[in-house]
This record gives C-alpha cells, structure tokens and sequence, in this order.
C-alpha cells in the first residue's frame, strides 16, 4: 500500500465530508437500499425518487468514514436528474475506476468524482468508496439491503486479522 | 550432534543476557524495523496483530532449511532425526517458557484458533451436552466466541457472558454470579486484544476449580508480553500463537493438562496421531502425537523455538517492564491530545492504545498515519461485542513491542496531530 493519501484525502473530498450534500430523507421515496460493510461497521442508506423515469431526488444517511461519505454526496450530486440506464453507466464506471479497471481519463462520464482514481492505489480502501454506488445499485434493482461482502460483488476480498 | 549440522549456529541470542535492556541493541536485531515506508521511517505499531521477525530466528530458519531438514518421527536416516530431535527439542523450550510440568502436556498448533477449536472439538463435543453453560467475556476476540457458538448450536447449550467496566475490567463479583450447576467451562483471555486489559486470572481459575469448572485460557496478546506460568496460575488449557512472540505464522501452542488431554478425543485423524491402524479398529497415539495429524509446520516450530530463545534471553520481566513505561508515555501523551479519546483505561494493562479521534473514522486515521510511516491497527480487531459495549464501531489500536521506542509514540502523537489538522 505505497498509495499517496495525502492526494485523496484533497480539498474536494473534504468538503464533501464535512459539508455532504444531499444528507438525510426524502419523503416518498420510490427506491431505497441500506448497504452495510460489516468488515468496519460502516453502513449508509440510500432513498431516491424516480417515479418520472429520472431521479428527481436522491438522498443519504448513515455513519462511515470520510472517503465513503465524500463518495456517496459526490454520488447524489452525479446522478440526479439522470435516468435509469445512464445511473447505471456511471455507477459501473466509478466501480471500474476504484478497482483499478479505468482509467478516468478514458471516460467520458466521470468528470469531478476522478479524485477518487487514487483509491485503486489502496486495496483496502476500496470499499470504502464503492459501498455508497453499490447501495444505489440495490435500489435501482429493488434490493433492500446489500453488502460489501456480497455475491459477484465486485470489492469482494478478505479483511481479517487479530 | 554432526558436524554437518551445527556449522551456521546462532550466536547472537546469548550477548543480550548479561546486559541491562538495550533497545537499540535489540532493534538492531530486526533487519525489518529499517524500512521506509511512505519515504517515513517504519513505526511498526500493530504487534497485537503480529510481531516482526529478529535475525536469529530467520537464521535458525534458513539453517534448517538449509542443512536439516526432512520429514519428521518417521525415516531412520540421518536428516530424519535430526529434524525430529530439533522440533522435539524445540516442544522442550516451549515447555520451560510456559513452565508447564511435562513437554508431552505442549502441542503444536497451527495458531491460538487452531487451539481453541481443538479444545472444542476434542474436549468440548464430548463434555459439554444439552442445557450446559459456557462462560465467555465479553472482551474476547471472536476466535474464542464463534468455536464456543458452534458448540452450543450443535449440543444446545447456553453461552454466558461476563460484562466490562467502562474501563474495560471484569468484576469478579459478575464473573462469580455467572455460574450456576450447569457451567461446564470458562474461555476466556489473558489479555484483551483491543483494550490490552489484563484479566484477573488467577482469582477467576481458583474460583472455576472451586465449583468443578475447568478454565480455557486465550494467551495470543500475553505470552508475548508477560512472564506466563501455567502451573502458577493452575490453567487447564492454554492457547498462543507463535508469530505474535517474533515466531513465525502457521505456528501456536495449545498447552493442556495432561488428564485433560488424555481424555479428549483426537480432532484430526491421519498420520503420526495413530499407534495402529486395521479396518477394524485403529488405536491412537499418545498425547502429545494423537492431536499431531499428518506433517506438521516443522520449521516454523522450530522458528518458535528459536523465538522462545530470543525472548528468554532478553528476559520477559525486562521486556515487560520496557512495554510498561512505553505505556506509560503513550498514555500520557495521547490521553493529553485534544479531541483524542483512550478507550480501555484499566489499572492492568499490556502495551496497548486503543483510541478514537474525534470526528474522524479509524479507517482516515489509519490511512493517513500510514503516510507517517506509522502502522498502526484500525477497525473492530475480530472483537465486535467489544465494540458494541465500548458504544463505537471501530478505534485506531497501537500495540506496542519490545523493539519499540518513546521515539515511536512521539511519531505516533505528531502523527495524530497531523490527521486532526488534515481534517481541521
């Protein structure tokens, strides 16, 4: 793990830990899913509203460290107003993008939340930054609660250890 | 022994003896404590997890490796025994570290799980039985939780759990309420993993044995930090691991009582653990060989033994009383930071420091004291019902060492000082 944190851990994703966007409830929601990362506890709830076909509003809540929380309010900022299909397109390439399999610079969709291509550089942090666009994933897809040690999960791997 | 075999002997244990507590001396001894890492001097914080390896230990592996190794208890040629009577040899030293009354009560496990569930399956599915109780702590690591589950899912017996201080201390008087006629067993740790809280052992075997009850002792975070006695704390079973002690992985020790042993069943079956086999009937080994399946880890046990030399040679109560002021020091240091909380703040305790920093997630601290050079454990440390009574879901732990130096809690503290102003 020879990543630079200090290169995450900037100005952008800060701010977005302190001063998240989009915390909290919506009233109505027609998806919702909780995620839970039962390797460190963190769990995060995601609620949206696409009942016109696009998610008109989008919300999170949930307890989790600053590279998690960062990552879910830079999500909702991404994804409202967008419609199913092109949720779904960033969603896998913000996951390809933290495991290392795209470069950000290849895509055309993942503008500002390329301060997260430094993850990949941190195997075990990985998660941390997925488990929100994971969450919302299950939403999409009527799952009520996932996890980062799911089936066919992508950040599937071992954290133990005394 | 040959010629052959004793041409790269380690020598470098003995100069230690004589001399007071040298640590610089001693880190010399661990070639790894030179990395950098992040361009940062290496500050290894996370011994609770596992300890580095000093160069008498990784010699004594390579001359293994190198002039004698073979398979053990087997072939009468010379390679043969001379890796038997090493890893005998190397039983032995275990034996006097831990002072148990006979080399054959000391059993090489792979690990201080590997033992736990052994005393589950060999001891446990045959004595314990439907409607019993088993009482556990509330501080223990899950590897002497989950076994103890399994047991009482199958047998349909009852887990009892003594509670913690907000200090992180057992009371004896809610450890005493617990038992009732149906106690079959105590599990549970010399020392807490996360908190570093030192149990009160000795009154709580005494009061087992006073109702019938044998005690299960989990020694990982002890064995490398104090001078552990088995006869004087009167345990009947005692687990560690050999790579939390400068040994290497893949090795542990379960220590039993000898009538303890005698009466359990073998766990594994296979080779070496068997006197005779026929279709009909297969009769096993004597103990320590009938819990000793199939080949086992022999040059790490041997790896341990050398370990065990190290250590002697330092001489635990140095050692201890080095980890004892480096607590000290932690503790005043990081108990005086702003927006830094110690959670496990018992009057006995081994060199740990679990902590929180306010307002930011264990996982950013770990990330970013990385940076610093500084390793250091974060999350729930495999103790999760530890974690709920403690009211957090994770913490930072540093865990302390023989080879470390107030020099390494200063890196510790400015490296706490430098993620608060990340996050300020």
């Amino acid at each position: 793990m020879t990543g630079n944190p200090r290169a995450l851990y900037q100005e952008m994703i800060l701010d977005h830990n302190r001063k998240p966007r989009n915390y909290g409830a919506i009233e109505h929601p027609t998806h919702h899913a909780e995620g839970l990362n039962p390797l460190c506890g963190d769990h995060i709830d995601v609620a949206l509203d696409l009942a016109r076909g696009t998610i008109d509003n989008i919300a999170f809540r949930g307890e989790s460290c600053a590279i998690c929380k960062a990552s879910a309010s830079m999500m909702t900022v991404a994804v409202k107003g967008k419609n199913r299909d092109d949720a779904q397109t960033l969603i896998h390439e913000f996951v390809d993008m933290a495991t290392g399999r795209l470069d950000p610079a290849d895509s055309r969709h993942i503008g500002r939340l390329a301060v997260f291509g430094g993850i990949s550089e941190l195997p075990m942090r990985v998660k941390c930054a997925i488990l929100p666009w994971h969450t919302l994933q299950a939403a999409l897809n009527a799952v009520a609660t996932t996890s980062t040690e799911a089936d066919g999960d992508p950040m599937h791997m071992s954290m133990g250890g005394a | 022994m040959n010629d052959i075999a004793t041409t790269v002997a380690g020598t470098r244990v003995a100069r230690h003896s004589a001399s007071p507590f040298d640590v610089d001396r001693i880190r010399d001894d661990f070639p790894i404590l030179k990395l950098f890492v992040a361009g940062k001097p290496l500050v290894y914080l996370d011994n609770a997890a596992s300890s580095q390896m000093p160069q008498p230990v990784i010699d004594r592996l390579v001359r293994y490796q190198t002039t004698e190794h073979a398979n053990i208890n087997r072939a009468v040629h010379y390679l043969s025994e001379t890796a038997t009577a090493a890893y005998e040899s190397a039983r032995r030293k275990l034996q006097r570290f831990i002072n148990a009354r006979d080399e054959r009560e000391v059993i090489f496990t792979s690990g201080t799980t590997d033992g736990i569930n052994l005393v589950m399956q060999g001891w446990g599915r045959k004595f314990v039985g439907e409607g019993d109780e088993i009482i556990l702590t509330v501080l223990e690591h899950h590897s002497n939780i989950v076994p103890w589950q399994m047991l009482a899912d199958e047998k349909g017996a009852t887990i009892r759990v003594v509670p913690i201080n907000d200090a992180g201390e057992l009371s004896m008087g809610d450890y005493e309420a617990l038992f009732s006629q149906r106690t079959r067993l105590v599990a549970v740790g010399h020392v807490s993993n996360a908190l570093g809280s030192i149990n009160p052992l000795k009154r709580m075997i005494a009061f087992a044995h006073a109702h019938g009850v044998p005690v299960l002792v989990d020694g990982a975070q002890a064995v490398p930090h104090l001078a552990v006695d088995v006869q004087d704390l009167d345990c009947d079973f005692y687990a560690f691991s050999g790579h939390k002690m400068c040994g290497p992985t893949g090795i542990g020790i379960l220590y039993g009582r000898t009538a303890l042993l005698e009466a359990m069943q073998p766990f594994k079956g296979g080779g070496d653990m068997i006197h005779t086999v026929t279709f009909e009937k297969t009769t096993y080994n004597t103990i320590p060989h009938k819990f000793e399946a199939g080949t086992p880890p022999i040059a790490a046990a041997i790896g341990l033994g050398a370990a065990v030399d190290y250590l002697s040679a330092i001489g635990m109560p140095a050692i201890a009383a080095h980890e004892h002021a480096l607590l000290h020091h932690a503790t005043q240091m990081i108990g005086a930071l702003p927006g830094v909380r110690i959670l496990g703040t018992g009057r006995d305790k081994t060199a740990v420091l679990s902590f929180v920093v306010e307002g930011i997630h264990p996982h950013d601290v770990g990330t970013l004291l990385n940076q610093e050079g500084v390793a250091v454990r974060t999350g729930h440390h495999c103790a999760q019902p530890l974690m709920k009574r403690l009211g957090v879901a994770a913490t930072s732990r540093a865990s302390f060492a023989l080879y470390n130096t107030m020099a390494d809690v200063d890196a510790l503290v400015a490296g706490i000082h430098s993620v608060q102003k990340v996050f300020a």
